[in-house]
């Protein structure tokens, strides 16, 4: 006997998600978009950056790691939740250095990307100017530790589909940073260009070398179209 | 608004800021007991330590983050700094395309960086009148009594930003080079674009230049001696001799035209210039290494390459040269104001390099990007819109800069700067009361310069102009104050 379909809806939207589907996959595959950082669609999720949190049954939770389930009802583009996201993004954006005028992912950066979708002016925060410093060692890569959000791709890639046991998170709380299991640096890890890790972090945190602004003014990934609209156009072609 | 308050028994005037230029700086005038004046400096009081805080980043970052320093010039410190990372990425060459789109991109800034020194900032005490009302003696002013100039301004400067548009994305903190080349050719849209503007932009610049004639017949007097001292000169010049503001060697001359040094590349740089650091500006002093001191000082910027230069290879611009050089009756010339005749004319070079590149089918071409070995340092010079500009960075093997050193045009102009507001001071204010429109005077003289002083520091901050003038002890007299 065939398992019953999960209907659920999602801002008065009825969805339908195969068995297993976290919130926030069966919402891509049916072109809603929920905003989110730490979530990347061929990595496990994680539940580090909360920006895909909706109200489920009333209640907040981060939907990459919340199983789609028969009957929910989901609110996700409300003022209030996009408030929230805001905040986080903002706060994302003073705890680190986020230079968009010269940074080389400007353009392609997931947390620019979603600062103008959710229509963040300025940090009303305290910036706090961290120095943490550039991990250049590497012959190809490069981290800049001052760019990085803690979304824990980098680390889920290394492990999950690179093999490998590259980064990891030291510290808890505002002190925690992003780590590598050497001690000279970068240069002496596996790690490679060609690594899943070495491609999938939303902002300049780890950086190919010589490979930046290779790309013109007006024609990066997210001047072409705004963050989620990849997702949007599906629900059209659903719609059609 | 400007803002003058006098002391009667202090003897200092301060003019802060100074107006009508790019950055923040001021004037401080000392009188002796006498009323005469015995000291005038133009101090930079804005400082920005790029070359500090680039250190640590990587090396193809840099023309991105130095063009920041400005947002009048930023296109000339991407370039520069470009040039200078291409001898780090190892690549002494760049391909046909990307040379031709940076010199596009170039000659479009210059344009554009021009027209505004030009109509916006000078234009107002030439046409209306050093001592004209202050609350007319502006560009609003100058549409008003020249509506055509008004046009000029407009149209000449949006020109030269949408050519900084269509190679870099953007017309402030445009992004086009890489090292090594360059991150896109030119679109047929945005070459036929600018070509059905081209030729009304050099006429209008024609125009200009034949205005500002007018307006030398009328003064000749004023023209030749204001601000006005001999001077030795500084720029780029091609291989041939020729004005090439993009790429060249360095070629100084004496007041009476003789060489001091040419055919320096940019790695030589220090064999000819040292600089000085004095304690009351933010910005350096470079002089010239064999001349010393005192008699090492130069004068860079429009006057500067034509000055400096055999001739200019494009035909309008170099009729116009001609006729300029005769100001000098056989010599340079040397004329401060003489500053604004030959922007005009390097105004109407730019133009007419626009035209030709843009009928090179280069510009279309795809080979964009070479690689090469990486080198420790590189060093770049080009002939910004206010003269000569170098960039030398240093970096270690990990691609990461170590150190910069930046020697901006408005620098090379320091101590020329001063001198001329010096003379400016002696003969317009001793014994005399003190007013704006005198003091404007000094503000004239600076502006024939075009400074940039942001770039010159290298500031954070709101720019605006102080003059003060002060007697011997060293207090003020007044103060006067433009934001």
């Amino acid at each position: 006997m065939a398992a019953e379909p999960i209907r659920f809806t999602i801002d008065d939207v009825e969805i339908t998600a195969l068995e297993g589907q976290s919130i926030i996959e069966a919402c891509d595959a049916a072109g809603i978009y929920i905003p989110r950082l730490c979530h990347h669609p061929e990595l496990e999720p994680s539940g580090n950056c909360r920006v895909c949190t909706c109200k489920v049954n009333g209640r907040n939770s981060a939907t990459c790691v919340t199983p789609a389930a028969h009957g929910m009802s989901i609110e996700n583009n409300t003022k209030e939740l996009n408030d929230d996201r805001r905040m986080i993004i903002e706060m994302l954006f003073v705890e680190g250095n986020h230079p968009c005028p010269y940074c080389v992912a400007s353009g392609n950066c997931e947390l620019q990307a979603l600062g103008y979708r959710l229509g963040m002016q300025a940090p009303k925060e305290v910036y706090q100017w961290p120095d943490r410093g550039i991990d250049a060692t590497h012959p190809d890569i490069y981290l800049d530790h001052d760019r990085c959000i803690l979304c824990s791709r980098c680390i889920r890639a290394s492990r999950m589909e690179d093999g490998k046991t590259v980064f990891g998170f030291s510290g808890r709380g505002i002190t925690m940073r992003l780590n590598i299991d050497a001690t000279g640096g970068l240069g002496e890890t596996q790690m490679a260009a060609i690594d899943k890790a070495a491609r999938v972090c939303p902002v300049a945190c780890i950086v190919i070398k010589r490979d930046s602004y290779r790309v013109p003014n007006g024609q990066r990934r997210f001047d072409l179209a705004p963050i989620g609209s990849d997702i949007e156009a599906r629900r059209k072609q659903v719609k059609s | 608004m400007s803002d003058i308050q006098t002391t009667r028994a202090a003897r200092k005037i301060v003019i802060d800021p100074v107006t009508r230029v790019e950055g923040h700086g001021k004037v401080t005038i000392k009188l002796n007991e006498a009323g005469d004046v015995e000291q005038a400096r133009f101090h930079i009081v804005e400082f920005r330590g790029f070359e500090r805080f680039i250190q640590g980043r990587m090396y193809w970052e840099v023309p991105v983050i130095v063009q920041r320093l400005c947002g009048i010039c930023p296109v000339s410190h991407h370039l520069c700094a470009a040039k200078a990372m291409d001898v780090v990425a190892g690549v002494d060459e760049v391909t046909p395309t990307a040379d031709k789109m940076r010199r596009l991109m170039h000659h479009g800034q210059i344009l554009q960086s021009n027209a505004v020194n030009v109509f916006h900032l000078a234009s107002p005490d030439l046409l209306l009148g050093f001592d004209a009302p202050v609350a007319t003696r502006n560009i609003v002013g100058v549409i008003e009594a020249f509506p055509e100039v008004g046009k000029w301004a407009i149209f000449i400067r949006k020109f030269g930003q949408q050519v900084i548009e269509a190679t870099g994305g953007r017309r402030i903190h445009p992004r086009l080079c890489i090292p090594g080349g360059v991150n896109q050719n030119l679109s047929v849209d945005h070459r036929d674009s600018l070509l059905k503007d081209i030729d009304q932009v050099i006429k209008w610049c024609e125009a200009a230049l034949e205005l500002h004639k007018s307006f030398v017949a009328s003064h000749r007097d004023l023209y030749a001696t204001f601000a006005s001292f001999p001077s030795s000169y500084m720029s780029l010049v091609g291989p041939d001799g020729g004005m090439d503001l993009y790429d060249g060697t360095l070629k100084a001359i004496t007041a009476d035209g003789k060489p001091i040094f040419e055919g320096v590349h940019a790695d030589h740089y220090r064999d000819v210039i040292i600089e000085e650091v004095r304690s009351w500006s933010y910005m350096k002093f470079p002089h010239i290494r064999s001349l010393g001191r005192d008699d090492g000082w130069y004068r860079v910027g429009p006057l500067a390459e034509l000055n400096c230069c055999a001739f200019i290879g494009t035909p309008i611009a170099q009729t116009a040269r001609q006729e300029f050089m005769t100001l000098g009756a056989g010599g340079l010339v040397h004329a401060t104001l003489a500053y604004h005749w030959a922007r005009i004319v390097n105004m109407i070079h730019c133009a007419e390099i626009i035209r030709e590149l843009l009928h090179d089918d280069d510009l279309q071409g795809t080979d964009l990007v070479l690689t090469g070995d990486r080198r420790p340092e590189g060093m770049a010079l080009i002939e910004a819109p206010r003269g000569t500009l170098l960039h030398h960075y240093t970096v270690d093997e990990h691609d990461q800069v170590t150190g910069a050193n930046l020697i901006v045009s408005t620098t090379n102009n320091n101590e020329a700067m001063n001198r001329s507001v010096t003379k400016v001071a002696i003969d317009y204010l001793t014994g005399k009361e003190i007013t704006e429109a005198l003091l404007n005077h000094v503000e004239v003289a600076i502006r024939a310069y075009d400074p940039c002083l942001s770039c010159a520091t290298h500031a954070l901050g709101d720019m605006p102009l102080i003059v003060t003038l002060e007697d011997a002890d060293g207090a003020v007299i007044a103060t006067r104050v433009k934001q």
